[in-house]
């Protein structure tokens, strides 16, 4: 078999895995007593089940619970209450696919067993015979869940455990991921979104280099992946290469073009050609490819190798696995243990200094493309990882389309999907033992996405909910989208399982139609109320003054022009890596200035100027502008809601006097006084009002958090003194220190 | 700045006389490095324009300062070491470089001296020359007595008592106490014998339904010996019978380490056998010592520079946040305690500083009407002005000795507390950020009469209602720019903030809005309402146009629209951002 790119997913074994054990049968053939299913999914298939358990409620100190079923199948970990489902303040942002008590198997983060009143991680293998009296879930959306084993029989309990242990921690096999079998059920042409491109074609591709301007040329020599199994079915390179250059060394180290500026410089990535190839043959090849990038524009390149500077995949692994541990909260008490010492532990996690690091890098190559004009190449080892961090940011930053929910979409069909970001591995779908490949690298891009959004709100179309549901969406095994390694796995999986069908050709849903996880008023939530959408006439003003780049185009231009012909590649006793770093043009502008510097006076420069929602849009990377993603860390959290609180309350009435205002205009268009202004724009551009309306009782964490419990009760911190022990004399010094009291 | 230069040049009655002008001299600019300029002095401000870079003006009122040193001397060497070093009271330092030749900073820096620190050379506070005018006349904003009236006091437990009509009974109390019906001029007297500086407990606020009363005052004069009140026991126990609460709790706001340790200078806090229907609590909030440094912490951490590399742990390690969560955790102690029915007695030590941070935001918490710009001003005027907050000793009002002990930002934290709160229920509360801030800008300025002095007793000898301006004269005169647009007049329920780190952040506009890197536009949301707003009231009108020219001739329609006065509704479009 084709080996399947960097690792991880082990090939799939042609043989069929059943998932049901003779026993499990047994067990779900056995009459329980009134025994509830929740409604399956097509193609779900239940493995076990058991009941009574013990659920406990997580918002309630004292340790109460529901009892009901809990059951394992192939999608998902569910629990179904015992309880008549009392009249549910109905839920709006209601998950289709898995409700509010379901873990669909690969959002499992980590299982803990408390055996005898201890914590322990429970890995797969291990503890299996004895069964923990209380089960703790954690999930990759950060919800807790607690369930008590010690009212269940003990074959049971044995029997719901070990399964649970089973299905969400042993390493699999990609074919046993739940969409396959939920692949197969639908229909052979999944209803295919219509908006968002795919990238799998060669019009998608086309499309988007028309759309940018870009004069690079597309290669259809991989159509069947004979070029690289990395590279995705069709890609853009400078036209400049030749084809002989184009099959050299197998995918490695072409500069793929990822988007073209205005001026006419581009952002290029490329992965790096193996350490050992380091003849003389190599390395002319290489000269070539930066000749070829260099003449796109200007004759000038920069490039830059991303993990010199940035954290490689390990590091932002390892720092996000201390980062969520403060999310994922068991109980009140440890809510205000680490309330105590919470912004340094925050930083000593070092997950919001990575996400401020991707941000400075993207705007150093923002500052290059914008201001300078140059072409960029970016490069890493495998070129999948931090290149589509980097590269999808400056778009973002750079490109207004980006920033509406469509054109974002694009960019990640783009970026990673087609772009071959190793999702399987990353993500680490299969529980794969050797851990090394995991990493949460598209969360760390959506990170530093919801940091622009919330730094410049109106200038995006999609809501900070929209991020958060999308984040969720990595770990739902409905979709094919971020199921695979590369294009080409999705098509030898695409090609093995259509072997044993025999209903045509298999089709994942994208996660991008939306409407298979929400309902079309759910969806509303998606879209941000404070979108300020481009005006027609707008566009035709900002056409006139084009001859800024001309400006600069007389600056520097001898600088890019003498420096990469002659001499630049002619250090053959060094290796081609080694060389590109030294020879890395750092800053020809602003020499002496270290990276940081030079963005902050970029920074600063275009601060200066009027913001624009549909030009450029840069961080501030400053300590206070870096936040915290609060919706997506702390929604389930009881003790950090404020209830009837939060920026919604702002966004219900912003929602609310949108309606009335929309109403206005129906009446006023009625009376004939509307008339073809404004027209076409009427679409549904905000979050329904009803939606808003009939949640009178908000809390911060809305839409996510049901607060079905709401009580005025405030909640009162404890153990508030730990941390503040003033131990200088100022303490116990006297509020009037001149005057003596008198004693009376 | 223009207006302002306007003012300066022009002498308005807000500037008195111009005392300097002319002055050239070399600003050194933290952000934009060495910037010459001209420096104009007033008795009331001091104003800089660069000449280097147009965007770049000061402008100081002289009451904001709390500190002037020379820099450098006559011989230092260096370029731009000889000159001023200004400390500013709202989080900014000032350094102003000149040329050493013949002296030339001698005049300046005596008259800055002279100006900014009034009271230490004999003369008046600004405040006292000020000719301003107002369309209102912030001084009727506060009565007590309405303010009574609108909590329908008297009731039949409590009563008004005029017994300090001459400050006889506490010097640092209003003149109106409201104390409960069962006790007598003579019991109250008998009490302030045995609570520190006479602040014998008074209600502050009652509930509505509950009847459960919010009471302030100090701490009892226990001392190293135990000393008992049997008054005092009787007193307090007659507090808890007014609305037949079992228990009443007592929230010492201090650390119990501090309130045990102020036994030593004869007070204390009340003891379990003594008050035996009473539950202390301690709140562990620290005292104003510790507030000071933990703010000096603050300011080092965001000027001139704001700390980068490690900014969350250098934001913890000033303690301010924690601080903050601690009196509000108070206050949602205090708030719940009394929605659930029971009444409160809560002091520190004097009654003055901790005390009115947590009654005034429990019944932010609980009393939607402190939440509206008026109610707001009720509010501070009763908790902090008239119940003796030393604003004086506090700020240190036109006093040149910045060193003071007695200074301390209990004020300011407090308003912080109130922006968190406006932070995370950004609905309830009619007043907006901007109305914060210029509240702690005249709290140093001395431009208003609002903030001087430590007690009524003293505003009341130096006549400073009739002498000064309030500074709810210039907020209520210009309402439009103090109202949150998003305020929602409907929500009056008890409002809890969540006291977490989690939640809490640094008010950036306030801390570091001196630093050009933080965007001080206003925040797109609110533009955007704003926006709508508009749009909906001139639809509104197109209506209402509309409807009336319905029973005119139907040919008015056509007129109608295009009438000159009445503006085309693209002309509109093309100014929202977002069309329809």
């Amino acid at each position: 078999m084709l080996s399947l790119g960097s690792g991880g997913a082990k090939s799939t074994k042609p043989s069929f895995v059943s998932y049901v054990t003779p026993e499990e049968i047994k067990s779900e053939k056995e009459p329980q007593k009134k025994e509830r299913h929740p409604n399956l999914l097509p193609g779900e298939v239940v493995f076990c089940s058991t009941n009574p358990i013990l659920k406990y409620t997580q918002d309630d100190i004292s340790q109460r619970g529901i009892f009901g079923t809990l059951l394992c199948t192939n999608f998902r970990v569910s629990f179904i209450s015992d309880e008549t489902p009392q009249e549910e303040p109905t839920q709006h942002f209601k998950n289709k696919l898995y409700g509010e008590n379901d873990i669909p198997l690969m959002c499992v983060d980590c299982l803990y067993g408390v055996y005898d009143e201890k914590k322990k991680l429970i890995t797969g293998g291990m503890l299996k015979n004895k069964y923990p009296s209380k089960m703790i879930i954690h999930c990759k959306d950060l919800r807790v869940f607690q369930f008590c084993l010690t009212f269940t029989k003990e074959e049971e309990a044995k029997k719901i455990f070990q399964g649970i242990v089973h299905h969400c921690l042993e390493p699999k096999s990609l074919k046993c991921v739940f969409a396959f079998s939920y692949a197969n059920t639908k229909g052979p042409e999944m209803q295919r979104t219509q908006r968002t491109l795919m990238f799998d074609s060669q019009e998608d591709w086309s499309q988007e280099m028309k759309r940018t301007k870009g004069n690079c040329r597309i290669v259809t020599e991989n159509q069947n992946f004979e070029l690289s199994e990395r590279l995705p079915k069709y890609f853009i390179i400078p036209a400049a290469v030749s084809d002989d250059d184009l099959s050299k060394f197998p995918g490695k180290g072409l500069p793929i073009w990822c988007w073209s500026h205005h001026s006419g410089c581009a952002l290029f990535k490329a992965s790096s050609l193996p350490v050992t190839q380091e003849d003389g043959v190599a390395q002319a090849w290489m000269e070539r490819m930066l000749h070829a990038v260099a003449q796109t524009h200007l004759y000038s390149v920069k490039i830059e190798d991303l993990l010199e500077t940035l954290p490689n995949i390990q590091d932002i692994q390892q720092s996000y696995t201390k980062f969520k541990q403060f999310f994922l909260i068991d109980n009140s008490t440890d809510f205000w243990m680490s309330d105590v010492k919470w912004f340094s532990s925050l930083e000593n996690t070092g997950w919001l200094d990575i996400i401020r690091q991707c941000l400075q890098k993207a705007v150093e190559v923002v500052e290059c493309l914008e201001k300078e004009n140059t072409n960029v190449l970016i490069t890493e080892e495998e070129g999948s990882d931090l290149c589509c961090v980097i590269s999808s940011l400056v778009q973002i930053m750079m490109d207004p389309h980006c920033r509406t929910l469509t054109g974002f979409q694009n960019l990640v069909q783009k970026e990673w999907v087609a772009g071959c970001h190793a999702f399987l591995d990353r993500c680490n779908h299969l529980h794969q033992k050797d851990k090394e490949c995991q990493s949460p690298v598209f969360l760390l891009f959506l990170e530093c996405v919801w940091q622009l959004v919330q730094q410049h709100s109106p200038a995006f179309q999609f809501s900070e909910t929209y991020l958060t549901v999308l984040s969720d969406s990595i770990h739902v095994p409905a979709f094919g989208t971020f199921l695979f390694n590369s294009a080409f796995q999705r098509e030898s999986c695409l090609k093995a399982t259509l072997q044993h069908s025999q209903r045509g050709p298999l089709s994942w849903p994208a996660v991008w139609d939306w409407s298979m996880q929400f309902d079309c008023k759910a969806q509303e939530l998606f879209i941000n109320p404070l979108y300020a959408e481009k005006l027609k006439q707008e566009k035709v003003l900002r056409k006139v003054p084009r001859i800024k780049h001309q400006r600069q185009l007389s600056l520097p231009s001898s600088a890019f022009k003498t420096p990469p012909k002659k001499g630049f590649f002619k250090d053959e006793a060094e290796s081609l890596k080694k060389m590109l770093r030294v020879k890395r043009f750092s800053r020809w502008m602003v020499p002496p200035d270290s990276p940081a510097v030079a963005t902050r006076q970029f920074y600063e420069a275009w601060q200066q100027k009027p913001l624009d929602y549909h030009g450029l849009l840069l961080p501030c990377l400053d300590g206070p502008a870096m936040r915290l993603w609060m919706q997506r860390y702390l929604r389930w959290t009881p003790e950090a809601q404020i209830l009837g609180g939060g920026s919604v309350a702002i966004t219900s009435k912003l929602a609310e006097l949108l309606g009335e205002v929309r109403a206005l205009q129906r009446e006023l268009a009625q009376k004939g006084w509307w008339d073809s202004m404004g027209e076409g724009h009427h679409r549904p551009q905000t979050m329904s009002l009803a939606l808003v309306r009939t949640s009178l009782r908000l809390s911060s964490y809305f839409p996510f958090a049901a607060s079905r419990n709401w009580s005025f009760k405030p909640v009162i911190p404890t153990g508030l003194l730990q941390s503040l022990m003033v131990t200088d004399k100022l303490a116990s010094q006297e509020d009037e220190t001149n005057e003596v009291i008198s004693l009376v | 700045m223009i207006v302002c230069l306007i003012n300066v040049h022009a002498a308005q009655p807000l500037c008195g006389c111009c005392v300097f002008s002319d002055k050239d001299l070399i600003y050194m600019c933290p952000f934009h490095g060495a910037l010459k300029g001209k420096v104009f002095i007033t008795n009331y401000r001091l104003y800089f324009r660069s000449t280097d870079m147009s965007t770049v003006t000061l402008d100081v009122p002289l009451g904001v300062i709390g500190r002037i040193e020379k820099m450098g001397g006559a011989s230092s060497r260096g370029e731009n070491s000889y000159g001023l070093d200004i400390t500013c009271k709202d989080m900014r330092n000032l350094r102003f470089a000149l040329k050493q030749e013949g002296h030339s900073r001698r005049d300046i820096f005596g008259e800055l001296f002279k100006y900014a620190f009034p009271l230490s050379h004999g003369m008046p506070l600004f405040a006292f020359l000020s000719q301003e005018k107002f369309e209102e006349n912030g001084w009727s904003v506060y009565n007590s007595i309405d303010e009574y009236r609108r909590q329908n006091l008297p009731s039949e437990q409590w009563r008004i008592s005029f017994i300090n009509e001459s400050y006889e009974l506490c010097d640092t109390y209003p003149v109106h106490l409201v104390v409960p019906y069962k006790a007598t001029d003579e019991d109250l007297r008998r009490v302030a014998t045995f609570r520190s500086r006479g602040r014998i407990p008074v209600l502050s606020w009652i509930h509505r339904e509950n009847q459960a009363v919010i009471t302030r005052c100090s701490q009892p004069l226990v001392g190293m010996s135990g000393k008992r009140n049997k008054d005092d026991e009787r007193y307090l126990d007659i507090i808890r019978e007014a609305n037949g609460t079992p228990r009443l709790t007592i929230y010492d706001a201090r650390p119990n380490v501090n309130a045990v340790a102020n036994k030593a200078t004869g007070g204390g806090y009340e003891g379990d056998d003594a008050y035996q229907n009473a539950d202390l609590v301690f709140l562990d909030i620290h005292n104003i010592h510790v507030m000071r440094e933990s703010l000096k912490k603050l300011k080092d951490i965001v000027y001139p520079n704001v700390e980068e590399a490690h900014w969350l742990s250098s934001l913890e390690s000033t303690h301010w946040l924690e601080h903050i969560k601690l009196v509000l955790s108070g206050a949602i102690q205090i708030a719940d305690k009394v929605s659930s029915g029971s009444s409160v007695v809560v002091h520190c030590s004097d009654g003055w500083d901790r005390t009115a941070q947590l009654t005034s935001l429990a019944m932010l918490m609980l009393d939607s009407y402190y939440r509206t710009l008026r109610g707001f001003q009720v509010l501070l005027e009763k908790e902090w002005i008239g119940f003796g907050h030393k604003f004086t000793s506090r700020i240190g009002h036109g006093d040149k000795n910045h060193a003071d002990q007695d200074r301390s930002p209990i004020f300011l934290q407090f308003v912080d507390c109130v922006w968190q709160m406006t932070k995370q229920f950004p609905t309830a509360f009619e007043f907006n950020e901007r109305c914060l801030v210029t509240i702690l800008d005249h709290l140093y300025s001395c431009r208003f009469g609002t903030f001087l002095y430590n007690c009524e007793s003293v505003r009341d000898s130096n006549k400073v209602r009739s002498k000064t301006v309030s500074l709810w004269s210039l907020i209520n005169s210009d309402k439009a720019a103090y109202v949150n647009p998003f305020y929602t007049s409907d929500c009056s329920r008890v409002l809890y903030p969540v006291a977490s780190m989690r939640h809490l952040e640094l008010w950036v506009n306030y801390y570091i809005r001196w630093n050009p890197r933080i965007r001080h536009q206003q925040s797109p949301v609110e533009q955007r309402y704003k926006e709508l707003l508009a749009l909906r009231d001139q639809y509104l009108k197109k209506l209402e146009e509309l409807q009336l020219s319905d029973s005119t001739p139907s040919s008015a329609r056509l007129t109608n629209s295009s009438t000159p006065n009445a503006p085309l509704p693209n002309q509109h479009l093309t100014h929202l951002q977002t069309p329809f």
